[in-house]
């Protein structure tokens, strides 16, 4: 019921965004984000409704904890 | 960069088991951590999460499914919905098999009802638009995350003015039943994953006062399976530390004060009411009811939909596993009386139901 699906922001008119994942797009709704909104940007889109803009900057730091932690080396 | 295939990436993850395994061996009690959301129950059955754990860092299913933690009072109310012909009810497709006391949604519709399915609550609006002269009822079920598309719609109705859209609501939130859980002494908890898309509306902060007064470690987590190995290994890390506090796993999607305007929305549309879910029963101020204000879009006033009590088959156990108390395995109905084709309990048949997600990953 709460599944989100980040996809890419390829059109934007008004509220109304076409977003895009794996050549499936679809029309959705930004009027519940109140963070700006650009064509490229990435989201995640819940039942017509993008609710909540992807960091790239935070997605990056992520993994590179989840390597850093976690380096083959590190598992001796 | 899309977001989803680099935290997929299966190196990564079996490193990341190798490192939960060794930080296993120094915990001095067993690790039971509950996940709390539909989405993550899946997840952790498709990616086959279990089989990666040592045996002593065990993961349980709460009341994640906003279907399956639905009475079936709600259903027998929809299904009354569909009795005049002069309506059309309109729902997320997971409702459809949800058995009420003595019928289901699907089964009404093979005997003629009009019942929609819809992939969002913005094509119900424009299916009231589309049939100015019938009234179209839309199932409102959900937690945080689907709430704010809901009050959008009923927002939008408003705008253009309609007077046949209304939202038969059954929305409930989830730090309280959390904070319920975390306090039973037979589940023992140890940590929770915290939803990934709930927190993206609630913010990180929606947890502090379950962290801090109930003692239990709690870490907003994603739904790949890298998210939810680093979320295990983030409590895991809390517990050898001997800590309790709220972090953020999932912070490219998550922040600590959450979406402000989505809560907004919510807000103007909705207030907190008490809610029956089943397996805990009434939880005081976990549900949200439509605004009195709003009351011409309020299906159960503006149409007065009532119904008998209603009865469920005494043999499901849904309430159990909705607790974190039963396996879906252990049920007696399981996979024999109890299937996807053939549900008896509404957690076999969400497809984010602890027993859906068992019956199609985990035999």
């Amino acid at each position: 019921m709460c599944l989100g699906v980040p996809m890419k922001v390829i059109s934007r008119v008004g509220d109304d965004i076409v977003a895009e994942v794996d050549g499936v797009s679809k029309d959705a709704s930004v009027m519940l984000l109140g963070e700006d909104v650009e064509v490229g940007d990435y989201v995640i889109v819940h039942a017509g409704y993008a609710i909540s803009k992807l960091d790239e900057e935070y997605a990056r730091e992520t993994l590179r904890l989840m390597k850093e932690v976690f380096a083959p080396e590190d598992m001796q | 960069m899309n977001f989803q295939d680099e935290f997929r990436d299966r190196e990564l993850v079996r490193n990341m088991a190798a490192n939960i395994r060794r930080m296993a061996e120094r915990l001095n009690a067993p690790a039971t951590f509950m996940e709390v959301c539909g989405t993550h129950t899946m997840s952790i059955y498709q990616y086959g999460i279990r089989s990666l754990l040592p045996e002593n860092v065990r993961l349980i299913s709460g009341p994640g499914c906003p279907v399956c933690v639905t009475p079936v009072d709600y259903v027998d109310k929809a299904i009354a919905c569909t009795t005049d012909p002069g309506n059309i009810v309109a729902t997320f497709g997971d409702m459809l098999r949800v058995p009420g006391s003595s019928s289901s949604l699907m089964e009404e519709r093979a005997q003629g009802a009009d019942v929609r399915i819809v992939y969002s609550p913005r094509d119900a609006v424009a299916l009231a638009q589309s049939n100015p002269g019938r009234r179209v009822i839309f199932l409102g079920v959900g937690f945080e995350t689907t709430t704010p598309t809901i009050a959008a719609s009923i927002m939008d109705a408003a705008r253009l003015n309609l007077k046949n859209y209304f939202v038969l609501a059954s929305h409930k939130t989830i730090p309280i039943p959390m904070e319920v859980l975390s306090a039973d002494p037979e589940l023992n908890l140890s940590g929770y994953l915290c939803p990934a898309h709930v927190s993206t509306v609630i913010g990180g902060n929606a947890y502090k006062q379950l962290a801090e007064r109930f003692h239990i470690p709690c870490v907003v987590t994603g739904f790949e399976p890298a998210d939810v190995m680093q979320g295990i290994e983030m409590l895991l890390a809390q517990i050898l530390a001997g800590e309790s506090r709220v972090e953020i796993q999932y912070s490219r999607a998550v922040s600590w004060e959450g979406n402000p305007k989505a809560r907004a929305i919510m807000e103007k549309v909705f207030a907190p009411c008490d809610a029956a879910w089943r397996g805990l029963g009434i939880l005081p101020g976990t549900g949200l009811a439509i605004r009195p204000e709003l009351a011409v879009f309020d299906a159960e006033k503006a149409l007065d939909i009532r119904v008998p009590e209603g009865r469920e088959n005494p043999a499901c156990q849904c309430g159990e596993v909705l607790k974190g108390k039963l396996a879906p395995f252990d049920c007696p109905l399981f996979a024999t009386a109890c299937t996807p084709e053939s549900p008896v309990g509404a957690c076999m048949v969400s497809s984010e139901g602890t027993c859906a997600a068992a019956y199609k990953y985990g035999r």
